[in-house]
């Protein structure tokens, strides 16, 4: 497929859907539309196009498709020590403490997040609202359940991280599949929502986003930091993924890292 | 080979890495032409492998971040756990999305976004491994006009990637690690 097809269907999906993907890096969004292309064997471009044009169902699930749904509980285990040793108790203070996780896809980090929250005695007094662009992954973040299969991994990360219980204490294993704790559930709120298009709905002291500007551009990256900006309060923070940065952005001089490598800013100003 | 090059992408897994420093301890050290290494590993620190590449090279050696612009001059490597895309504007995109051959970086992903951009001025060399990955990438490279190169398989410490490729389709050269190191010498810009 080539760049000019990929631009003819992001106007398409703008002009049928009021889905705006024109600020995305292009060579993810091209090879996931091509990874769609050849796996629902289109003959031809056209028909591709027109499928995607007049069939609001399979729209949607190409939508589905080309986003990027990879995540996992307490990825990057040393940025979780950060959170769990050098921001969490500063949020201890709040009367109430409410957290956005931008771009949430199934919810892992959420559950990681309500874990470190609940063993600092906090959990009762926080809320933590998930928004994604893709109503299908929230559906799955809400109801907190996962294969069994990644959860040696997820304890190990959750050790690692600096957690001292016994992991499984969080879930219910049923067959092959582990629910996480109502306790934990709880405590979230899940709502679609664009980072391109939507606007900020609250304001909260903690925001997560990571690995959702990395499929962004230059122009979108500010935009959505700047929408950030407004939702946060005062000594609030933001927290990225790991290979994300304020490094190149106006908001770099109002904000200071939290500790050295792991990509966590507290707003100063 | 008739055309200058204007990118060089090394692909490895298990066995590829002392390739790859014999490689570039042979590179001019007035080399210009971008280089991106895709290695596999096993969650070594990206600080050590920077550590080992710049000890034999005075080139910029540099992990990628994402909306680098692809500058001479460097050797670029891929960060773990992220696959590593070429956008037209030639700088990288970083994107962690499924492991492709279980692998992330892969090295398919690099070649074919790489071969998207840069067609024929392009150069694929793929090395030592025990893992079907790179194999298709190299003829989709092919296919749009790239060179490409595997290393010699009598000389690969892990034979399996390379086969791979051949078995895949028609290769361009299959070369010793001295002998990639002196067609690199020999590109223009």
């Amino acid at each position: 497929m080539q760049d000019e097809q990929v631009e003819v269907l992001l106007d398409d999906f703008l002009e049928c859907y009021g889905y705006d993907f024109t600020g995305y890096s292009k060579a993810s969004l091209r090879r996931r539309l091509q990874r769609l292309y050849l796996m629902d064997k289109f003959l031809s471009f056209d028909e591709f196009r027109y499928r995607l044009r007049e069939d609001p169902v399979y729209f949607n699930h190409s939508v589905e498709e080309i986003s990027v749904n990879v995540t996992e509980m307490f990825r990057d285990p040393g940025f979780y020590k950060v959170i769990r040793e050098k921001v969490i108790p500063l949020l201890a203070t709040y009367p109430l403490i409410r957290v956005w996780h931008a771009g949430c896809s199934t919810g892992e980090e959420m559950y990681s997040l309500a874990i470190l929250l609940e063993e600092a005695g906090l959990l009762h007094k926080s809320l933590l609202y998930g928004t994604d662009i893709n109503p299908l992954v929230l559906e799955k973040a809400r109801k907190g359940i996962y294969s069994i299969s990644f959860m040696q991994q997820y304890s190990r990360n959750y050790h690692v991280s600096g957690g001292q219980r016994e992991f499984s204490s969080y879930y219910t294993a049923q067959y092959n599949m582990a629910q996480f704790n109502e306790r934990l559930s709880g405590r979230m709120v899940f709502a679609t929502h664009n980072l391109v298009s939507d606007f900020s709905f609250n304001s909260f002291q903690l925001i997560f986003c990571r690995n959702v500007l990395i499929y962004f551009d230059k122009n979108l990256q500010s935009h959505v930091l700047s929408l950030f900006d407004k939702s946060l309060e005062p000594l609030g923070f933001l927290a990225l993924g790991s290979k994300e940065s304020l490094r190149f952005s106006s908001l770099a001089l109002q904000y200071r890292a939290v500790e050295g490598r792991e990509k966590i800013w507290r707003k100063m100003q | 080979m008739k055309n200058g090059k204007d990118f060089i992408v090394i692909g490895g897994s298990a066995g590829s890495l002392q390739v790859i420093l014999k490689i570039i301890s042979f590179i001019n050290n007035d080399f210009s032409i971008p280089v991106l290494l895709v290695l596999h590993r096993n969650m070594q620190s990206d600080s050590t492998l920077e550590d080992l590449l710049s000890a034999k090279t005075n080139l910029i050696v540099k992990e990628v971040e994402e909306k680098d612009v692809i500058s001479p001059g460097h050797i670029y490597f891929c960060p773990s756990n992220y696959h590593v895309l070429v956008e037209e504007d030639h700088s990288f995109s970083l994107d962690d999305s499924e492991r492709v051959h279980h692998s992330r970086p892969s090295i398919d992903v690099v070649f074919n976004s790489a071969a998207d951009v840069f067609g024929e001025k392009l150069l694929c060399i793929l090395l030592s491994g025990a893992n079907a990955d790179g194999a298709e990438g190299l003829q989709y490279a092919k296919k749009l006009g790239s060179t490409t190169v595997v290393q010699d398989i009598s000389e690969a410490e892990v034979a399996y990637m390379p086969e791979q490729a051949l078995k895949l389709g028609k290769v361009d050269y299959q070369l010793s690690a001295v002998e990639i190191a002196g067609l690199l010498n020999s590109l223009e810009f």
